[in-house]
């Protein structure tokens, strides 16, 4: 019997950070009762970390400025899998959604005008492409993140809602009709397991960076959502796509902004040569991320990397001169000072590629609606669950992700998706109510490791697993590597399932939710390498060796990962625009 | 090998804390005083504490280290080390729930207290509200706070009367409101302070700003609060 107290709302939000504070403060505002899990207190999420802005054109810096060359670049940007009418919606509602977010409070910079300050980043442009380097990211000072998150905070308090805070969702509660009816929740502080029990069921879990050795991405982002996904039986989409910043600090790992090369800064190699001019001679540093990224991994393979190993390049930022530094970047000099030992007003920082963003995830539409594929190959709803955030692919980011574009997807697809729920609601939701057998199987996994008596634990076996995933499958990728690295992730599985938690304890038991979250990076790593195998071809941030060119004819479209027989489906990308033509592919150069 | 200290308590197994002592291999290298806790966790993972971003802004990892309020992972072992021991507590002043966890309730009621939001009752524009880059730079040192509560909980004031006196991050925080261009309610915000306790108990000790580790100084907003007070008074 699953003997544990229900907790009912008409909406839970699962996930304390961008695109979860967004969607619960418009639930919040339309007065249904809404909940946010989140295993941390919500200004504590990833979303904090985040430092050069949210991209979208408000017409600030360029008052001619239009959201279709956004849309532009974000479609070039994705390689030509993202859904291009998804990006048409986040790029043309993306302004009503920042200046909410300025009414609200956010301390966005200031032009002279009085309007947000914008900056530039990469692979931005002006008139699809032909007018030179936009400036359309809009920026608090390098602490945009925080600014954000704050204020999401600051806004939910406002209005209300309810958090759930320092609570860890362990698995979704399926009803007969495979519908998601809510899901099994631990109160960290108390251990207590509670049946959260709701009409709409958001994921807003955030990425799982932690699956590398190598990440800017906090200790707490560990998949939670696509792991919980995937046991539940559903697919996810694109989890080959992960993005790689150019700019992580050597050793580290923390963040260096694109905002940094946006103002002027640059990349040089040993020999002090601005090597991004040989590779993308017009935008140059301020080219896609995956296209640094891979110049970056090229000159250090090369012999022309820094330090007394040659592992790393350098971020030249003096000649912007202190005064700018300070008041454009000072979150960045702080964090150079404190993990390089570098102080970028004298010195370069030390940077090398970093595992940095999920482009893939839980597959939804526009409206946040999450989706299988039935057996013909067509779109299925799932009754009851939606996502948004890192977590979903709606798909925006396609196959390369564009520097600022994160918090807009956050902040758009929060909203869409509160908004439809809220309509959904109004019009009436009627599922069937979970069985105490429903119940019991999203209790499995859970139960396994509280009963768990020998096993090994769960911070070896997780260090274990980022070593092969930072191994086989990083910026460069090949077949018979990656086969490789599948068959030690095989072997891997069932030590990872039989993981060891020798401390029973209820309070705050922190060894408990490791080796929950361990089993939610390996099914997300599983499903990386599994995706990034199958895909034979290179396309944005999927570089393989084996296959170099796009390959359009069979991989112009999404891959979908279904995890009961661990296989590799596709999945038809949207070429649909409401407003003009679809942008066709084309050779992707900077 | 580095001696560390560090302050445990189960409520499930131990009827009282104690201090632990274990001995961590550095290597020599100046690394930060949350890896230590990382590495002492692959040994024991019963030891508890909150991280998260590893990066100083997420506010998780605020502890007492060697006597310090400070959090984990900016803080360099060479500026925490004396006598190659380190000594690492909870932030004091709050209940205990595990080890170095603390249950912080009464920092965040004081900053939900002092309306921790935009009040602008006008019509909104179209587009943002426009605010000046002067007027902007009054939020600087202000918005920047993390709610680590490094702060509040050095604050001796605090410690006495952490149910009515807001401490310092809830008052950086209320100034960060006072101060905004855009923001209409102050004279409403200035009500709501206006008591011997919530602003007043401030004895300018500025523990908070010696401890803050996003070098803030929640003082000087205390000292414009207070102007602000007085002159609303007269």
């Amino acid at each position: 019997m699953a003997n544990i107290r229900t907790m009912s709302f008409d909406a839970v939000i699962v996930g304390g950070g961008g695109s979860g504070m967004r969607a619960a403060l418009q639930l919040a505002q339309s007065g249904y009762k809404t909940a946010v899990i989140t295993k941390v207190f919500p200004t504590r999420s990833h979303t904090v970390s985040a430092q050069g802005g949210i991209t979208c054109a408000i017409a600030s810096d360029d008052p001619n400025d239009q959201w279709q060359w956004h849309m532009y670049d974000t479609i070039k940007g994705s390689d030509y899998i993202g859904d291009q009418e998804a990006i048409e919606y986040m790029c043309q509602t993306g302004p009503e959604a920042i200046f909410e977010l300025e009414h609200m409070g956010l301390p966005f910079s200031r032009t002279e005008e009085g309007r947000i300050y914008q900056r530039p980043f990469g692979g931005q442009s002006k008139d699809f492409g032909n007018g030179g380097q936009a400036a359309r990211t809009c920026a608090a000072a390098d602490r945009t993140g925080h600014a954000l998150l704050h204020t999401l905070y600051q806004g939910n308090l406002k209005n209300e809602t309810t958090f759930l805070n320092e609570w860890y969702a362990v698995d979704i509660v399926k009803n007969e009709d495979n519908a998601v009816v809510g899901v099994v929740a631990i109160n960290i502080e108390t251990g207590e397991t509670v049946y959260v029990k709701s009409k709409a069921t958001v994921f807003a879990t955030g990425g799982a960076g932690r699956i590398y050795a190598s990440t800017t991405n906090a200790h707490i982002c560990t998949g939670d959502g696509v792991g919980m996904a995937l046991r539940a039986g559903f697919p996810v989409q694109d989890i080959e796509m992960w993005q790689f910043h150019p700019t992580g600090i050597h050793g580290a790992g923390t963040l260096v902004t694109e905002g940094c090369r946006g103002e002027g800064g640059y990349l040089i190699n040993k020999d002090g040569e601005r090597f991004m001019e040989r590779y993308a001679p017009n935008a140059k540093d301020l080219a896609g991320r995956d296209v640094v990224a891979r110049s970056m991994v090229l000159e250090i393979l090369e012999g022309r990397g820094c330090g007394p190993d040659g592992d790393h390049v350098y971020l030249k930022l003096d000649h912007l001169g202190e005064e700018t530094l300070n008041a454009k970047l000072p979150g960045i000099l702080e964090l150079s000072r404190t993990f390089a030992h570098a102080d970028p007003v004298v010195e370069p920082i030390p940077v090398v590629p970093t595992c940095h963003y999920m482009m893939g995830g839980i597959p939804t539409n526009v409206d946040g609606q999450a989706l299988t594929i039935d057996k013909d190959g067509n779109d299925e709803v799932i009754e009851g669950f939606y996502a948004c955030g890192e977590a979903a692919c709606v798909s925006v980011h396609g196959a390369n992700r564009l520097g600022g574009n994160s918090l807009l997807d956050l902040v758009v697809f929060g909203r869409a998706s509160g908004m439809f729920i809220e309509k959904q609601l109004r019009e009436g939701i009627n599922l069937k109510d979970a069985s105490e057998a429903d119940i019991e199987r999203a209790m499995e996994g859970l139960n396994r490791i509280n009963h768990s008596e020998d096993g090994e634990k769960a911070s070896v076996l997780r260090a274990e697993l980022q070593t092969i995933m930072q191994n086989y499958f990083g910026v460069f990728r090949r077949g018979d590597y990656m086969k490789e690295g599948i068959e030690k992730l095989n072997a891997l599985r069932p030590r990872v399932e039989n993981v060891a938690l020798e401390d029973k304890s209820n309070t705050f038991n922190t060894a408990r939710i490791e080796a929950l979250e361990l089993q939610n990076l390996f099914a997300t790593a599983e499903a990386t390498a599994i995706a990034a195998e199958g895909r034979t071809e290179s396309r944005g941030a999927h570089a393989r060796e084996d296959f170099q060119e796009r390959d359009d004819e069979n991989w112009l479209c999404h891959s979908v990962y279904f995890p009961e027989s661990k296989t590799l489906g596709k999945r038809g990308v949207n070429f649909t625009l409401k407003t003009r033509e679809a942008f066709e592919p084309k050779i992707r150069t900077y | 090998m580095l001696n560390v200290s560090i302050y445990r308590y189960n409520p499930e197994l131990d009827s009282e804390p104690y201090m632990q002592d274990f001995q961590v291999d550095t290597q020599g290298k100046d690394v930060m005083v949350l890896d230590v806790l990382e590495k002492l966790k692959t040994e024991d993972p019963s030891l508890t504490f909150r991280r998260s971003c590893r990066e100083g802004v997420c506010g998780s990892d605020g502890v007492n280290i060697s006597g310090k309020n400070g959090l984990a992972c900016i803080t360099p072992l060479s500026d925490a080390v004396k006598g190659n021991k380190l000594v690492i507590r909870p932030l004091p002043g709050l209940p205990v729930i595990r080890d170095l966890v603390i249950d912080m309730s009464q920092f965040y009621a004081q900053y939900e207290k002092i309306q921790p939001y935009m009040i602008n009752n006008n019509p909104a524009p179209a587009i943002e509200r426009l605010q000046s880059p002067e007027e902007r730079a009054k939020l600087d040192g202000l918005y920047e706070c993390i709610l680590c509560a490094c702060c509040s909980t050095a604050c001796p004031s605090f410690w006495w009367n952490p149910d009515k006196f807001i401490g310092p991050s809830g008052l950086l925080q209320a100034y960060r409101f006072l101060a905004d261009s855009r923001d209409t309610a102050t004279e409403e915000r200035l009500a709501n302070l206006d008591d011997p306790f919530s602003v007043f108990r401030c004895h300018g000790i500025m523990n908070c700003v010696q401890v803050c580790p996003k070098g803030l100084n929640p003082t000087k907003a205390i000292g414009h609060i207070r102007s602000m007070l007085i002159r609303s008074a007269t």
